[in-house]
Order: C-alpha cells, then structure tokens, then sequence
C-alpha cells in the first residue's frame, strides 16, 4: 500500500507542481485528489476546507513572517515554513481536523473531510 | 511611533556617552537602584547611565532573528553582530547579558550556530530564553533545548543571583493556547508557575525581583497575541515584593507599563521592526526606508544602584 500511495502521490505532485513530499497517510488510501490552503498576511486561505478522503492538502506560505501548521492534538505537523515553503498532509479518515499555527497560534484554520463530498470551502 | 522616535533622538542628544553606542535596534541597558527599575526617558532620568560604584548594570538584547533576511532587514546577523560590536564598545561593560529569546528566526541549526558564534564575541555571561521562533522546529524545541537546557528546570526556565537581585527567566512559548476558541494568547503553564511558587517562596520581600519572558507579561494587543493567559498567577506571586520589573521582547517595540509594584518594560529587536498595536492588518515585519532601520532596532542597559533610586533602563538604539 505505501508504494502505491507513493506512486499515486508522486505522479499528482507532478501535475500539482507540489514539490515538497507529503507526509505518511493518516489511515487507510483513497482516491487521490490534492488541493491547497495558501498562507498570506497571517491567515489561511481558505480558513475551511472541505475535501473527500485520499486528499492531499498542501500548505503554501506566501507571508513573509514564517508559519506553521499544527494540528490540535498533535496528528500532523510542519516545522516553521519561511516565504515559499510547502508542507503537505494527506487525509484519508473522516473527521474535522483543526490546526494552528505554533508561532502566531491565534492564527487557525480546519480540514474537514466528508466522504463522498465535495471539494468546497468558505 | 513618532514619540518613539523622539524619545530615542531626546536620549542620544542628552548623553555623550549614548553618542558611541548608538545603533539600530540594539539593546536596553539596565540600571537597577534602590529596586525600581525605570526606562531613561520615559520614567526616568538619564543620570542613570553614569556607572555606579555600588550597583551594577546589565544589557538586554533581543529578537536577533538569525537567519531572517527579507527586505525588512536582509542581514539579520548583520545587524546582530553590530549590536554585540557596541556591546563591547561600552566603556562600562555591564556585568552581564540577557537575551530575551527569538534568538533564530526558523530554528535551524545554521541560524543557532551562526548566532552562537556571534554571541562568543561577547565577554560576559549571556542568560538566554526561547522566543516562539526558537521552537518552531518539527520537535518542538528540541534544537534550543539540546544547546541551552543544561542546568535548567522543566522546559528550560531558571533563576539566578546578581548582586542582591533576584532574576527569574521564564518560558512561555511552550504552551500556545490555540485560537480556537480563545485569544490564542501565550501560557506559562502549571508547571513552571508551581516552580516558580517554589523559587521565590524563601526570598525576603525586600529582595528586588526582575522576571524575564519572550512574550509580554501583560496583554498589550490581544488580537496579533500580544499577551500571556496565566501571567496573572505569577505576577501573583510577586505581589509582596517591594520591587517587580518585567523584562520582555516579542514585540519588536518599546511599550511600557506599571503597575503598583511591578513595571513592565518590551525591548526592541535587533533584526527588525515590528508595527503598534493594530495599526497595521497583521503583526509581520516593518519596512521602513533603509535609512532609518539603525533608529528603530536597539539594546537596553539596566543600571542597578543599591539602596538608592529605582532601576535606570537606557534604550540604545543601533542608529550610527
């Protein structure tokens, strides 16, 4: 299974122009679609993301203070990103998944992945 | 931020001496009298700064920010190095130095290497604390805790003596609440406020007490996370003391405040510029004309004087 998440991944980052790796998968694999939370003038754009399990999200600092990504309880989390960086995660449990970021922690921002839903976000 | 800067020119005009230390962003120069500490200028008078025979001075530095080089400040080491340089250049070392943490900007081992080195140049003790920037790696402090946790309590939190003064340094950059449902403020944690408890129990009240924390130990911008939730417990702590003086960073500016016994002071950076509380969309580094970086980034000297008046505090800005 970690091949062919891996494979999967890697031909998606391609056509994404994600470079950075994306981290282990939280639970289980899915169909593998990608998306992406832009990190500008200390807020995450969108501050909710709603995705289908299997999505990689990545994170892309576009602030020129560095920021980070957090999840609540640990299950995910970057190193400080400067100007550029990307992180990325994917989700392939269900769930509401709120992050932060460790050095301006008022600043938050939630992944919620729906089954069979559709990409959106507000 | 034009009475900053009016204040800094009132100082450099008034002293001689502050003429060949001036620079952007250096540090703040403490005098500490009589237990009640003081900022030149605002509070006190400049008279401070003239060494005293039975008291001692110490330095502040802070937000060096090694490793930031946006055009903000493109050489954050730069500017550090520079500060460190006027330091030397003092003709009264201070007895010793304090960092009050964002000593890296990323927390990357070439940026704590890289200021290491600087800070070697320095003939004195350097305390440091973390700031929020020195514990962004993915191990959540793994890299300062490894070069600076040695002999520390905890998270890195200690105290020490200096000539009858007290000095506890404190860490709240560990304990973030999460915006969620809160201001996303910093935390002290149960921890080190039980240490604390402990650590100043046995001390007369007469003894003058300076606490040092990266984030402010008052809330002085709630929105950008300008404060610290559990910062009341400890002040609590020091009610009976005769003589509190806070020391901070984070906030790249120079805000002060007091409070019966307790007077609260944040240092300038020495990378860069930080706005004023909500005037600007977001806390991020301030661009001013190249010109004029020198006259916003500073250190701090704090003259103590036993017995005498309260603690002088001199800002210095870096500006030639």
């Amino acid at each position: 299974m970690v091949p062919k998440t891996m494979l999967l991944l890697g031909t998606l980052g391609a056509v994404a122009l994600f470079a950075a790796a994306p981290r282990a998968p939280l639970a289980g694999a899915g169909a593998q679609i990608a998306t992406a939370v832009q990190i500008d003038n200390f807020h995450y754009s969108p501050p909710m993301l709603v995705v289908s399990p299997g999505t990689t999200v990545t994170w892309k600092n576009d602030d020129d203070s560095p920021h980070s990504v957090r999840e609540k309880d640990g299950k995910f989390k970057s190193a400080a990103l400067d100007t550029d960086d990307t992180f990325s995660q994917i989700f392939t449990s269900p769930g509401e998944y709120e992050y932060f970021c460790s050095i301006h922690p008022y600043m938050t921002g939630k992944i919620v992945v729906r089954p069979e839903g559709k990409i959106s976000s507000n | 931020m034009a009475e900053r800067e009016l204040l800094a020119g009132a100082m450099i005009n008034r002293r001689g001496l502050l003429k060949c230390m001036t620079w952007a962003g250096t540090g703040v120069l403490w005098t500490v009298s009589g237990g009640v500490p003081r900022t030149l200028g605002l509070l006190g008078e400049a008279d401070a700064a003239e060494p005293q025979a039975s008291g001692f001075t110490f330095l502040q530095i802070s937000d060096s920010h090694v490793g930031f080089d946006k055009p903000a400040n493109p050489n954050a080491l730069g500017t550090f190095q520079e500060a460190i340089a006027k330091v030397n250049a003092m003709p009264t070392p201070p007895a010793f130095i304090i960092h009050t943490g964002d000593i890296t900007h990323l927390s990357k081992d070439k940026e704590f290497d890289d200021a290491d080195q600087a800070m070697k140049a320095l003939k004195q003790k350097v305390y440091v604390i973390p700031g929020e920037h020195d514990v962004a790696d993915a191990d959540n402090g793994k890299a300062y805790l490894d070069r600076y946790g040695k002999g520390t309590k905890g998270k890195g939190w200690y105290s020490f003596d200096h000539g009858g003064v007290h000095f506890v340094a404190l860490i709240n950059v560990f304990n973030f609440e999460p915006g969620f449902k809160s201001a996303g403020l910093a935390k002290l944690g149960d921890d080190q406020l039980e240490w604390m408890e402990k650590d100043v129990k046995g001390l007369s009240a007469s003894t003058p007490i300076v606490v040092l924390a990266h984030l402010p130990l008052w809330t002085i911008y709630q929105e950008w996370g300008w404060g610290t939730e559990d910062a009341p417990r400890a002040l609590g702590y020091l009610k009976r003391f005769g003589s509190v003086t806070v020391l901070n960073g984070h906030i790249h500016q120079i805000q002060q405040k007091v409070e019966g016994n307790v007077s609260f002071h944040t240092a300038r950076s020495t990378a860069f510029p930080q706005p004023a509380p909500g005037s600007a969309p977001a806390p991020g580094p301030m661009k001013v004309p190249a010109e004029q970086l020198h006259s916003i980034l500073g250190v701090r000297t704090v003259n103590y004087v036993r017995g005498k008046s309260p603690l002088a505090i001199i800002e210095t800005p870096l500006s030639a």
